[in-house]
């Protein structure tokens, strides 16, 4: 695999031709040739071409505290289904394991939440489904959002994610998000988080799609993978506190018989055993749902996407919010093939990068919010002025090379070595070649209510990161989740170790998971479907149905 | 769903299986078509976390390669095993009590002096890295160019499993790195003030303003809210 196929060619020579006029626009600042949308002509770009107001996006879900409401189509699937679990033949008795605080989920939320509950004197037990760390806060390039500079500042940086997220956002939640966003800057720092700094020696700054200031922190754009393997390795300093088990997904969570959260039911994928874990408190953790394809779109999520701590925590009564809306990432890759939906990141069109169409015109704000400019995208190329693939995919190109005559020869090298390498792997240099991008599914907008904390309706069960709903309304902005889990993992870990000293547990229960089943039942529903997914399903369908079901808990509904 | 590809099947060799998969396919997906459900071995799928580092070799050819799974793609008579982690043993410390020098190294993981120079690990890594350069760093107390040479590490560990001296290259690597970030990058002054700026409760009036307006009122607000990137 080398390069672009030829008939690309004349496209990208219209590129590169249009490239010198455009590099003087934006030394003259983009902004005074091409302004930003307008609140009219967002409306419209959205409500056009914005997967979530396809007529088939939504549906009203007939079951759970969110009865009677309309969420995305895919995501009332998914809760519309069984256990995996059969109540009856499961007995509660002596637990594997008897904390104070479980946290499922063992990306960003769940190791900061660990972290803080342990230093607030409590025994923890993370238990994540692949390995600790493989999670969607590896993969973050761009960076995270703190007010860290004199012209910026926590109130400035509350109306770019109220705006961003349509006014949606909860109040309270966003307050907390930007007010503390500066001293988590710092306790990352002080952990050994190498932000990258400007040759005088500050915090380097950048803008993103939405921000109004220069408000980026970065490093490198290996930005997630730097933060994540330091807090991996913080977790991994106490092992006398925090027990972590691997390759043990959650199915179920188990209540006790006042109702409050007491754990969760572990399942060993290869050898199909259940492990119980009791626990004072309980903090679900588990990240987005990128794995669902909503709408057959690819996605930059990690394996394990598949909302399960959202089924989970629905089936024991908690809320949601805004999970009518998915996020839709405006520059996923179109070509080659072997990365289709992965992410470009946002970072490229903050030093510059353009996205232009197959004639090499400029046709949008670079850094409008991200759904605006994803529908942008969409349009773009439904009028016709995209580039077609071999395999019958689209996109328009986003110009990488300008970065290096805007921002000097080597920046690219520099700033952006995932992504060069990513793309050299296929043959194609990103400093002499612009990229082919489409929108990808890239974040949940909504998941489960929470309040400052972190708490949930249910008691003793906690919510931290992506799985949460509320903070970012109905769009996050780049740069706000990476802050949102460390924010609420932190907050939600302090108010877990507080909450499991004044806890008693009582008798063990998973009454919630058979009063699901009924109300499926009374519900009329009648489906081979089973959740939580944990997996998603790639394999060859030929192949499955020769597949021995007994021997398959992961085969899909109706093989 | 990551990858459709037009159907020319190429033979491969899974756990010395001969399976025919689509030619472009990646590991990854090569192994789906199989028939394997991975449940490990595998995690970001985009080259981020190091969960699907894997070994292989090619028909003619005497070296053992390694590679990611979900980045390399298949090619004919390719004899492939994934390793979904590598046993290696991470030390515990408080980073508070460390020094940003050759001490910690010398007390955690003093195999790191046994190193023989022979650019093994640098062969294997999956992301290109000077993977000796950096050990060699780290014995000479160069923290600041471990740290550059090592900075875009995913920790698959594929290093750890063909030194001849049994070190773990990634886990040193990232004790250099946290040490650098720690105690050597340069202190952020601003930082300081603005976190007593919110302690002090400089923001909660603009808060409180915000917070009590209407829809419109904040929406107008936003719109017509200064953007400016010139100023930091
Ligand atoms: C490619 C990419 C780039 C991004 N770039 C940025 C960026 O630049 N800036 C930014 O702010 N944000 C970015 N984001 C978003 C951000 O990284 C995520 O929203 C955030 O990291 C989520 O953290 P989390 O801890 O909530 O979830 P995750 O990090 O996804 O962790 C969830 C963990 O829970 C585990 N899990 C799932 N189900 C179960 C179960 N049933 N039982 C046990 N464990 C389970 C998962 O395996 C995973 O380990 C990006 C996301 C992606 C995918």
């Amino acid at each position: 695999m080398n390069g672009y196929p030829e008939y690309m060619r004349e496209s990208l020579k219209k590129v590169a031709a249009t490239r010198p006029k455009r590099l003087e626009l934006a030394k003259k600042g983009l902004k005074n040739f091409l302004k930003p949308m307008t609140a009219e002509e967002r409306e419209e770009v959205l409500s056009k071409y914005h997967p979530d107001y396809h007529k088939e996006a939504r549906k009203k879900i007939r079951i759970g505290p969110n009865k009677g409401e309309l969420l995305t189509s895919k995501v009332v699937d998914v809760l519309e289904s069984h256990p995996r679990i059969n109540p009856d033949e499961i007995e509660l008795g002596e637990p594997d394991y008897d904390t104070d605080v479980l946290i499922i989920g063992g990306g960003g939320a769940g190791c900061m939440a660990a972290i803080w509950a342990r230093m607030n004197g409590a025994k923890v037990v993370i238990a994540t489904k692949l390995r600790l760390g493989d999670a969607n806060s590896m993969m973050s390039q761009g960076g995270m959002q703190a007010a860290v500079n004199p012209h910026d500042s926590p109130t400035i940086h509350y109306l770019d994610a109220m705006g961003g997220g349509h006014f949606d956002n909860k109040p309270e939640l966003v307050k907390v998000l930007t007010s503390e966003a500066p001293m988590i800057t710092k306790f990352l720092m002080e952990l050994g988080v190498m932000w990258d700094r400007t040759p005088d020696g500050h915090l380097q700054t950048k803008p993103g799609g939405g921000t109004s200031r220069r408000r980026l922190l970065s490093a490198r754009d290996y930005t997630g993978a730097e933060i994540m393997r330091v807090l991996r390795d913080e977790v991994r300093n106490h092992p006398e506190d925090i027990t972590v088990l691997e390759y043990l997904p959650a199915v179920e969570l188990v209540l006790d018989d006042e109702g409050k959260c007491a754990g969760a039911l572990l399942f060993h994928m290869e050898t199909g055993e259940y492990v119980l874990v009791r626990a004072k408190t309980t903090i679900i953790a588990t990240g987005g749902f990128g794995r669902l394809h909503i709408a057959g779109f690819p996605t930059t999520n990690h394996y394990g996407a598949t909302m399960d701590g959202v089924v989970l925590a629905y089936r024991a009564g908690a809320k949601l919010l805004y999970m009518d809306s998915v996020q839709f990432h405006p520059t996923g890759a179109a070509y080659p093939p072997q990365i289709l939906g992965f992410l470009i990141t946002e970072k490229i069109r903050g030093f510059g990068g353009q996205p232009v169409n197959k004639d090499g015109e400029l046709f949008v704000y670079p850094l409008e919010p991200r759904d605006v400019e994803a529908s942008a995208f969409i349009r773009e190329c439904a009028e016709g002025r995209g580039i077609k693939t071999p395999d019958g995919h689209v996109g328009i190109w986003l110009d990488s090379p300008i970065i290096e005559l805007l921002n000097g020869p080597g920046t690219i090298e520099k700033a952006f070595p995932a992504m060069l390498r990513q793309y050299r792997r296929f043959g194609i240099d990103i400093r002499e070649e612009p990229m082919l991008v489409y929108p990808t599914l890239h974040y949940q907008n909504g998941g489960i209510e929470i309040n400052e904390w972190g708490e949930t309706n249910v008691p003793n069960l906690l919510v931290a990161g992506e799985v949460s709903g509320g903070v970012h309304g109905r769009n996050r902005l780049m740069g706000n989740s990476i802050l949102d889990y460390n924010v609420f993992g932190r907050r939600a870990g302090i108010r877990a170790a507080e909450l499991a000293k004044k806890t008693k547990i009582g008798k063990l229960t998973l009454d919630h998971v058979r009063r699901y089943e009924e109300e499926l039942r009374e519900a009329g529903i009648k489906t081979k479907r089973v959740a939580p997914i944990l997996l998603p399903e790639y394999r060859n369908l030929k192949i499955l149905q020769k597949h021995r079901k007994e021997f398959d808990p992961f085969l899909p509904a109706g093989l | 769903m990551d990858t459709q590809i037009e159907e020319k099947l190429i033979p491969i060799y899974i756990l010395s299986k001969k399976y025919y998969v689509p030619e472009g396919s990646t590991i990854i997906t090569a192994m789906e078509y199989a028939g394997f459900k991975l449940k490990k071995g595998v995690g970001c799928r985009e080259g981020f976390c190091g969960a699907c580092a894997s070994l292989y070799r090619l028909p003619g050819d005497y070296k053992l390669h390694g590679g990611l799974a979900c980045q390399t793609v298949v090619q004919p008579e390719m004899q492939i095993v994934q390793i979904p982690f590598a046993p290696a043993e991470k030390k515990v410390y408080n980073i508070d009590e460390l020094t940003p020098d050759i001490e910690p190294f010398k007390k955690y993981y003093p195999e790191v002096f046994r190193c023989v120079s022979c650019n093994t690990c640098t062969k294997i890594c999956p992301q290109e890295l000077e993977v000796m350069d950096y050990i060699q760093a780290v014995i000479r107390g160069d923290l600041e160019l471990a740290v550059d040479l090592s900075f875009d590490c995913i920790m698959c560990g594929l290093c750890s499993v063909r030194c001849p001296a049994e070190m773990p290259q990634h886990l040193i690597a990232i004790l250099a790195r946290r040490l650098y970030g720690k105690y050597m990058m340069p202190r952020a002054e601003f930082l300081e003030k603005r976190i007593k700026e919110v302690e002090e409760g400089k923001f909660e009036e603009e808060f409180a303003r915000f917070m009590s307006m209407s829809r419109d009122e904040l929406k107008k607000l936003y719109y017509e809210r200064d953007i400016n990137f010139d100023i930091t």
